[in-house]
């Protein structure tokens, strides 16, 4: 690039997009078998997500929506309809959220989440559904209130609430404005029940806590609503009113919504045809690519050089991103070049889009004598570190520690959807049962118990249908480890969507660093009987920690190198460590063991030790 | 004879001022401008941005609103002319067009009066004179009985020599007291006594006329043309027997279903009493013609241009506002009553703002969407407004005339009948709806037109909205036309977002808009109101369902109909070409905004149907509702009203006893330098007032009660 600067205006550079060269060819072979193979089955799994789907769309069934229509209350998707903007879409997320979760079915989860433009402005919308379980919480719809709101916080949406449920009073409350539904809606700590067993005071739930208690007595609320339909376009007028203050959606200096961009030149839905539903199968990514992308132009990076990972420049609705597609499994190469298109990105503020389909890193003597540990570890550092956009698609498998360098769940990426043929586990169902198999059969032995043929097979089938289950679409989206699953067909315009709504802020500069902690805090992030050693975590995009959604934001390395060499004895050697690859570094200092005088019970005898802070 | 100019210095007119406004203005100053004659207008205070002001090269304001201020105020309209230098004035028709006194104000003041000489506006402005001027010129007469003689049996005689059936009719009175509809020769003596007595039982006086009763009488009339050298022309017959209200609403001409025998005498009887009146200039004589027995009497003339001159034009391919301006010239007529072709056959049909089934009630408002017709040269519109003007209460409620020609009289009414679904009017109520019924009635189309047409085709023309049957027609109609605003409403917005996207999301404003593993759906209630009939509005609930192929599947809440199917193309502005069903077609969508209303109007085919939709109540920031004040506490009865805020009372203003409306103030208050006004809570009887000004309340403090009715 350097030279080539010298010759070419920078603005030359940036023009010269219509000369692409990188047309994708249609590769698809309509006449095999596997393309008639695999559409049949995409065509049978769309028609079972199609018949879920149906059955959440419904929410709580035909006699609750005649209930809910006879108090004159609308369903929460209407409610959003009148919200957004005619005409305008919406990106609903973790539509089969709770699926098969409890004994009896929780449609969507209770809740409604998704991003839709009110007035131009995206917000994120979440919206209990009454007519599910009365609109109360379940776990699972909290955790789904909650990753839509960091998807929010993520991508600074304003967050607009419909709130309609049993245990909610505490969301208007905390809002920035409220609004009211006279006749329909109340909030009290307690009900007239609890009321009047508690002090005998009988009085109306609108009495107690209606929309005219609270827009004009109390002030809890601030806006007060003749009916729902006022209600929402008081609401409406709310978000007018946000005013987007200086954060245009810029990427690479480009506005991020071009209206003027090419259709890609294969049909969108031939993407049904090409994911096998069997993953051993192999395909090149580049066939999705070219259903996904802007005149199916890909400029691809780096193409004859670690060929396992297909990396390259596009655009999605005008905007520019960086597509990295796995074709096999990660080699050395792939990862060192997975890790240097990341940060070209990242210095462009490209978004990222992963096409996850990946069975792991490469095992073995010849892969370990190459290093793969560290160039695992070099692109793992710099997907966690890059502040890019980063959206996530399972197209096919994903196994193993190949899962965080494609920037699964525990890398934050934006927004990640599952095709319904992708399947998730930390290995395959065959060679876990296998393993599994190995250790019981190990332990029978010393327990002197004889293990037949048959008993050993019957041991490793159970494994595998457990696997085989718990590694599906659905086992996944049903507990929001994905932000929904999608129809091959529908993902150009999905990605295109999260792109929009992930470029709502402006950008950040990436900075790629490691964190030092000594000596690692606990034995399962150092691995067993390595306690005490000095371990590095990545300088990752996510500075919060979500205990409730079951994750936390920082990648931990240790899943993909284990021992293989990122454990230090000392400080010194994990500085040299990070200096020998030109890494930033800091240093969190052991804590310091301070005894602290506790409370006086605290120190009995029977309490074992004195408790200390700390360590 | 020599041609004799009859300005004195010898020049023509080179600047006319036209007295009058709307669209006679306007096609007035069209000819002027033809002619190269510069054109003035004058202008009411109501009138100040209207077309007819726009179209002259020069304007003047002449006074308020009222027309008695203004547009007959003769001596502003002679300060205009004299101000702005015109020599000539065109009167129009209406206002001050058949006033003797202002023609001759005119002549007097020196300008050119474009209309007939002063003497012939009188003469034939007074009823009586003019009968006896034409029964002394041979013009015949409504047969009749004038006379002092009250004589029972001079009456029957005179009775027997007009003919049966015979109108009695009291001399004085009216309101049709002891007026009888005699048969039978039979009949006369008893129902004379009987009028007689009822007369002077009513009136005091009872002296009694006798008329020749006319049972099914049509309106014809004839346009005569003069010069000032004595030559007078008839330019053919004119039917205007479709009245309503005694206005005519649609004109013909020629007149249908009569032969050129009758054409000839009855254009020769016209001439006749223009010559008796010495006219020059257009007129029109107006008869009255006995279907029975095809007789002809005389009723009155117009001396004026008449608002139906156009039907007259289109058949004989001429100017008649040029031909009055030639004639004010001085100038001889053009051609000859033999050279005078008959072309064709024309159509005049005027459009009013008028509320149709409330007895054609004039109606007001604003024209807030007006696209008429487009004309050609067999469609003439004539018309003195545009888009965004109002129908004022000051003038005449009539929009437009549309006027159109044919090759013969089915020709042409196929054409009035296009033409008068592609007149699209919306904002206010028009007659547009009842005219095409009119214009499709088999009678109508037979010809066999009569004065009381309207009323005899009463059940036809207005239908009843309490048959089932005939109501479940036009229901069907206002659905699928429902549909299909609703499916040009989505597309149009869809148009508006792809080309400026709020927030420039364009992708988010994709089309059909996304949703994920369903398609978007939206519900549109509109509200149809029917123009037809007193039945009032039904609210038609419509699901829009938007196709991944960008059509839209539209079901209208009740099961019965299935789903239509609608694909939608913007043409641009209001039009769209719709596809329903395998059949594609041209549709026009006015779209306007008015008192917290959408107002959709939409055009397709013979229909026209109008909805409206409520909009979201985003704009209503003042709810009465939410600004009540709560006086309703537990500790005050019922319609107490307590001091809001300590303060200052300044002003009371009622008693005790008063009634009050709900929201009448009754208190002003005086607080933190402000005053509040405390309003009325209810309607009702003001008591326990015991405030007074200067008096000081805290805050809580009873002020008075409403005791309701």
């Amino acid at each position: 690039i350097s030279w080539l600067q010298n010759s070419i205006s920078p603005f030359l550079l940036q023009t010269r997009r219509p000369f692409c060269l990188g047309v994708l060819p249609d590769t698809l072979d309509w006449s095999s078998e596997s393309f008639t193979r695999n559409s049949k089955a995409m065509d049978q799994l769309i028609s079972d997500l199609q018949s879920h789907i149906q059955k959440v769309m419904a929410g709580g069934g035909p006699e609750a929506v005649k209930r809910n229509k006879s108090r004159n209350k609308l369903l929460p998707r209407e409610r959003i309809d009148h919200l957004i903007d005619p005409g305008s879409s919406f990106l609903e997320l973790s539509q089969l959220a709770g699926h098969e979760l409890y004994d009896e079915p929780l449609p969507s989860a209770g809740i409604i989440t998704g991003i839709g433009s009110v007035h131009g402005r995206l917000c994120m919308f979440v919206a209990n559904d009454p007519t599910v379980k009365g609109g109360t919480y379940y776990p699972i719809t909290v955790k789904k209130h909650l990753r839509a709101q960091e998807i929010a916080a993520h991508c600074k949406l304003p967050c607009i609430y419909l709130v309609d449920s049993g245990g909610g009073a505490y969301i208007p409350a905390m809002a920035d404005e409220s609004v009211m539904v006279k006749g329909n809606g109340t909030i009290f700590l307690a009900g007239p029940p609890l009321v009047k067993a508690a002090t005998g005071e009988e009085v109306s739930a609108e009495d107690l806590g209606g929309a005219t208690v609270h827009c004009k007595t109390s002030g809890v609320s601030d806006y007060f609503a003749q009916d729902e339909l006022h209600g929402l376009a008081i609401g409406r007028n709310i978000v007018k009113n946000l005013h987007k203050a200086g954060n245009p959606g810029m990427i690479n200096g480009l506005q991020n919504n071009v209206s003027d961009y090419k259709e890609p030149l294969y049909d969108v839905k031939e993407l049904r045809s090409i994911a096998p539903t069997d993953l051993k199968q192999p395909f090149d990514i580049r066939s999705v690519i070219a259903r996904i992308v802007d005149g199916s132009e890909f400029d691809e990076f780096k193409k004859l050089y670690g060929t396992t990972l297909v990396t390259g420049f596009a655009r999605i609705f005008g905007q520019p991103v960086g597509i990295i597609g796995n074709n096999g499994i990660l080699f050395n190469e792939s990862a060192l070049k997975g890790a240097h298109f990341i940060e070209l990105c990242t210095q462009r503020n490209i978004p990222l889009v992963f096409l996850q389909n990946i069975t792991g890193f490469m095992v073995g003597s010849k892969s370990e004598a190459n290093g793969i540990a560290k160039s695992g570890a070099k692109m793992v550092m710099a997907v966690s570190c890059a502040k890019v956009p980063k959206i996530t698609i399972m197209v096919g498998g994903s196994f193993g520690a190949g899962n965080y360098a494609m920037c699964g769940r525990a890398y934050s990426p934006n927004f990640l959807f599952f095709w319904p043929n992708a399947r998730i586990s930390v290995m395959g169902g065959a060679q876990a049962a296998g393993v599994l198999a190995q250790i019981e059969g190990g332990n029978k032995k010393k327990q002197g118990i004889q293990w037949t043929k048959e008993e050993e097979e019957k041991f490793k089938a159970k494994v595998v249908e457990a696997y085989d289950r718990e590694s599906s679409a659905y086992y996944s989206t049903a507990r929001l480890w994905d932000d929904g699953i999608v129809d091959p067909a529908d993902t150009r315009k999905i990605i295109g969507l999260c792109i929009s709504a992930s470029t709502n802020r402006p950008p950040e500069p990436t900075k790629y660093g490691v964190v030092f902690f000594s000596p690692a805090w606990t034995a399962t992030q150092q691995g067993s009987g390595k306690v005490g050693r000095w371990k590095i975590n990545f300088m990752s995009t996510q500075k919060w920690e979500n205990p409730l959604m079951g994750w936390t934001s920082t990648g931990d390395p240790y899943a993909i190198v284990g021992d293989a060499g990122l454990g230090f004895d000392n400080e010194e050697a994990a500085i040299e460590f990070a200096q020998k690859h030109g890494w930033e570094y800091t240093v969190k200092k052991p804590h310091t063991l301070l005894l602290k005088i506790k409370a006086y019970a605290d120190n009995f005898k029977w309490k074992g030790h004195p408790k200390t802070e700390g360590n | 004879t020599p041609v004799k100019n009859n300005q004195s210095n010898g020049t023509r007119i080179e600047k006319i001022l036209v007295a009058n406004r709307g669209e006679i203005a306007c096609r007035i100053m069209r000819t002027a401008k033809r002619l190269g004659i510069r054109t003035v207008a004058v202008y009411s205070d109501a009138d100040s941005h209207s077309l007819h002001v726009k179209s002259a090269d020069e304007s003047v304001r002449i006074g308020p609103p009222p027309a008695r201020s203004s547009y007959l105020n003769a001596s502003s309209i002679i300060e205009a002319a004299i101000r702005t230098g015109a020599q000539a004035i065109h009167p129009g028709y209406g206002f001050l067009s058949e006033s003797a006194e202002f023609a001759q104000l005119c002549e007097d003041e020196g300008f050119t009066f474009v209309g007939p000489p002063a003497s012939a506006i009188r003469d034939m402005g007074d009823k009586s004179a003019s009968k006896r001027i034409m029964g002394a010129a041979g013009v015949p007469l409504v047969p009749g009985y004038h006379g002092h003689e009250q004589d029972v049996d001079l009456m029957k005689s005179e009775a027997d020599k007009i003919g049966y059936p015979i109108l009695i009719k009291p001399t004085h009175g009216g309101g049709g007291k002891g007026m009888r509809i005699v048969q039978s020769p039979s009949e006369f003596v008893d129902s004379f006594l009987g009028a007689q007595r009822e007369a002077a039982a009513s009136f005091g006086v009872d002296s009694i006329l006798l008329e020749k009763y006319i049972t099914r009488p049509r309106h014809i009339e004839v346009q005569v043309f003069g010069d000032k050298h004595g030559n007078v022309l008839h330019l053919y017959e004119r039917d205007c027997s479709v009245q309503r209200r005694h206005q005519k609403i649609i004109e013909e001409a020629p007149a249908p279903n009569v032969s050129n025998d009758f054409r000839f005498h009855v254009g020769q009887a016209a001439v006749s009493a223009a010559k008796a009146v010495g006219y020059h200039s257009a007129g029109t004589v107006e008869f009255i013609v006995d279907t029975s027995s095809g007789q002809f009497y005389f009723m009155e003339m117009n001396t004026r241009l008449q608002v139906e001159h156009p039907v007259t034009e289109m058949i004989i391919g001429q100017d008649l506002v040029e031909w009055q301006i030639n004639v004010a010239n001085g100038e001889p007529l053009p051609m000859s009553q033999s050279q005078l072709p008959l072309l064709g056959h024309a159509f005049e049909a005027r459009i009013y703002a008028e509320n149709v089934p409330k007895g054609f009630l004039p109606a007001t408002g604003v024209l807030h969407h007006y696209h008429p017709v487009p004309i050609s040269s067999t469609v003439r519109v004539e018309t003195g407004v545009e888009e965004g003007d109002t129908v004022s209460m000051h003038y005449d409620p009539m929009i437009a005339k549309l006027v159109v020609w044919g090759e013969n009289r089915t020709a042409a009414l196929v054409k009035l009948k296009d033409s008068l679904s592609k007149f699209q009017v919306g904002g206010l109520p028009t007659n547009i709806n009842f005219l095409l019924r009119l214009a499709n009635h088999q009678a109508f189309q037979a010809g066999e037109v009569e004065t009381h047409f309207i009323e005899h085709f009463r059940d036809d023309l207005f239908s009843d909205s309490s048959d089932q049957v005939s109501a479940q027609k036009p229901y069907n109609a206002a659905k699928l036309s429902a549909s299909m605003v609703a499916a040009c409403v989505c597309e149009k917005e869809h148009r508006a977002l792809k080309e400026s996207p709020p927030g420039g999301l364009s992708l988010w404003y994709s089309h059909p808009p996304f949703r994920v593993h369903h398609d978007a759906r939206r519900t549109m209630e509109l509200e149809w109101v029917n123009e037809y009939d007193n039945s009032g509005s039904k609210l038609l609930t419509l699901s829009v369902m938007y196709q991944p192929d960008g059509s839209y599947l539209i079901e209208t809440g009740d099961s019965s109909s299935p789903g239509l199917e609608v694909k939608v193309t913007h043409l641009g502005d209001r039009d769209f070409r719709v596809q329903t069903d395998g059949v594609s077609m041209d549709v026009s969508v006015a779209v306007y905004s008015k008192d917290r209303n959408e107002h959709i109007h939409i055009w397709h085919g013979p229909h026209h149907h109008y909805f409206r939709q409520k909009m979201g109540l985003e704009l209503s920031s003042d709810d009465e509702i939410q600004h009540k004040p709560t006086f309703e506490t537990a500790s005050h009865p019922p319609g107490t009203m307590v001091a809001p805020m300590a303060g200052l009372v300044v002003k009371v203003l009622v008693t005790n006893g008063t009634k009050v409306e709900e929201g009448q103030p009754i208190v002003v208050l005086e607080a933190m330098k402000m005053e509040h006004v405390v309003k009325a809570p209810t309607g009702g009887c003001i008591h326990g007032l015991h405030v007074a000004a200067g008096q000081q309340v805290s805050d809580g403090s009873v002020l008075f009660h409403v005791k309701g009715e």
